[in-house]
């Protein structure tokens, strides 16, 4: 599977980030990154464990306050427009699993109310079905295994129809099928609905299949942007994982090249 | 405001609940084995002390209300603590939903818990020991207003308390009402405690309902005035225990704290 081709023209971004960032005190977690994602592209945000992937994607989901720059979701800011930002977001994580103690069509009943979902019990009939969920509906979440939790937590990620799908390490700790099974549905969600996704990976290859464009971080900043599968030529490495092990190991260097 | 989200959270309670035998048993087991005990406690206090005063109205009356208070308060911290116990944090708060929506549904939901509660309360004292809360009048439309009123800002305050220190000060929300009911004089007149106790007792919104529902017992009638007075201060905990939960939100999202609440995450 390739990445589809990102659109060729440049329509409105449905995130914006200028100059984000984030400190604890004298320490700097994210320093002033700015980016855009743009409808229909999937933009893989990587990064070495306490690059600040996570930090960035929290304060894009609005649970973490910046201590400085802006986003933009949909045309709308994050700070001043809260609502109208959200209703345009989704977002999956292993780390955030649905309630364990409802079943999957029950949390989606709750999420879609939060969301403000129209027509609720249509797009859940419909998402059940996508991801194939329907033998599971009655299911409680808790006593899913990874892989079915994982659809469950994309279907409700799905279930507003978001311009903005946030995904951190959505395929983590799958079977290979599985993960493949997902891939294929993000990429249909970017090709398709024109959503732009926003995929935080340690999966190299992965990363280099499905991501139209990436950026490195390291230490809270953006070292490296561009396209995966010429990235790593343009910086002296054979592929995107030696060039990622560099990030990792020595970012200062690679400044220098 | 918008009603989706409020119904929202009092959906999921509704569907927690009812999935979870655990979750209904308490709801009125706890309370009708309070009204059985000191049913028969009243009855036999009843039995030995002068006749001519009837300890029902008085002491089985006080039980059933503080009962009450204690419902409306767990109402808003339990449903607060699913989402604590289920790391549900991330998920509800990256949702347009707004804090005032999310503490709208809590409140929602202790509504219903604590309307079942009262409820159950009520059915067994009137069928087991022939009290009915309506032998105060209309005025008992006061007392529970009060006392949810009332309810709801010690529920706000627990969460809140919750949220800055963590999972584990879920054992400092649970004995607030046992904490207050010696200064609120449920069970005997406020002119027995001591001075500054008393200063304490005019603070606390139930020490008024339940000076009046014992004026009512004794056959004197209770004045609106008080009562007026004591929802007017129960309001203003409400607005403080909101803007308190506001503000501890507020340093949780400023400091990363609701994306990585846990228990191990908060000291």
């Amino acid at each position: 599977m390739k990445a589809t081709p990102a659109p060729n023209a440049a329509p409105p971004a449905v995130l914006t980030a200028r100059a984000l960032g984030k400190r604890y005190g004298d320490f700097v977690a994210v320093d002033a990154i700015s980016f855009e994602v743009a409808p229909g592209e999937i933009l893989g945000l990587l990064g070495p464990n306490g690059a600040g992937k996570t930090t960035t994607l929290n304060m894009i989901l609005g649970v973490l306050e910046p201590s400085e720059g802006s986003i933009l979701i949909g045309g709308h800011d994050l700070a001043r427009q809260r609502r109208q930002a959200l209703e345009h977001t989704n977002f999956a994580a292993v780390y955030a699993p649905l309630p364990g103690n409802l079943t999957v069509e029950e949390n989606l009943r709750i999420f879609a109310l939060l969301y403000g979902v129209r027509d609720a019990r249509r797009r859940i009939q419909t998402l059940l079905a996508q991801f194939d969920l329907v033998r599971f509906r009655a299911t409680r979440c808790g006593v899913l295994s990874s892989g079915e939790q994982t659809r469950v937590a994309l279907a409700k990620a799905a279930l507003n129809s978001p311009r903005l799908l946030l995904l951190d390490e959505p395929t983590a700790s799958l079977d290979p099928s599985t993960a493949e099974d997902i891939r294929a549905r993000i990429q249909t969600f970017a090709r398709e609905e024109g959503g732009g996704v926003l995929w935080t990976s340690h999966n190299m290859a992965e990363v280099e299949r499905v991501c139209h464009r990436i950026l490195i971080m390291s230490r809270g900043k953006v070292l490296l942007e561009g396209d995966p599968r010429q990235l790593p030529a343009q910086h002296g490495c054979a592929t995107l994982e030696e060039l990622f092990i560099t990030v990792a190991r020595e970012p200062l260097t690679l400044e220098a090249r | 405001m918008r009603w989706s989200p409020v119904y929202a959270i009092l959906l999921r309670q509704f569907f927690l609940i009812r999935g979870s035998p655990s979750r209904v048993v308490p709801l009125f087991v706890w309370v009708a084995i309070d009204i059985v005990l000191w049913g028969f406690i009243t009855r036999y206090l009843n039995g030995v002390t002068n006749r001519g005063f009837d300890f029902v109205p008085s002491l089985l009356g006080a039980v059933l209300l503080w009962d009450f208070l204690t419902r409306v308060m767990q109402g808003v911290t339990m449903a607060f603590l699913e989402d604590v116990w289920s790391r549900n944090f991330l998920n509800l708060f990256s949702t347009p939903m707004s804090l005032t929506e999310y503490l709208g549904g809590l409140v929602l939901s202790s509504v219903a818990t604590s309307a079942i509660g009262l409820t159950v309360m009520f059915g067994v004292a009137l069928a087991a020991f022939g009290f009915s809360l309506f032998a105060y009048g209309a005025l008992v439309v006061a007392f529970l207003a009060v006392l949810f009123l009332f309810g709801i800002a010690l529920g706000v305050l627990g969460t809140a308390l919750v949220l800055r220190l963590g999972p584990s000060a879920e054992w400092f929300v649970w004995p607030i009402p046992a904490l207050l009911s010696p200064f609120a004089a449920v069970f005997y007149p406020v002119a027995v405690l001591p001075h500054w106790m008393q200063w304490v007792s005019r603070l606390l919104p139930p020490s008024y309902v339940f000076e009046g529902m014992r004026a009512v017992a004794a056959g004197r009638g209770a004045s609106l005035g008080p009562l007026l007075i004591s929802a007017l201060i129960a309001v203003v905990y409400i607005l403080l225990a909101c803007w308190v939960f506001g503000r501890v939100f507020r340093a949780a999202v400023r400091t990363g704290l609701i994306a990585r609440y846990s228990a191990e995450s908060v000291s």
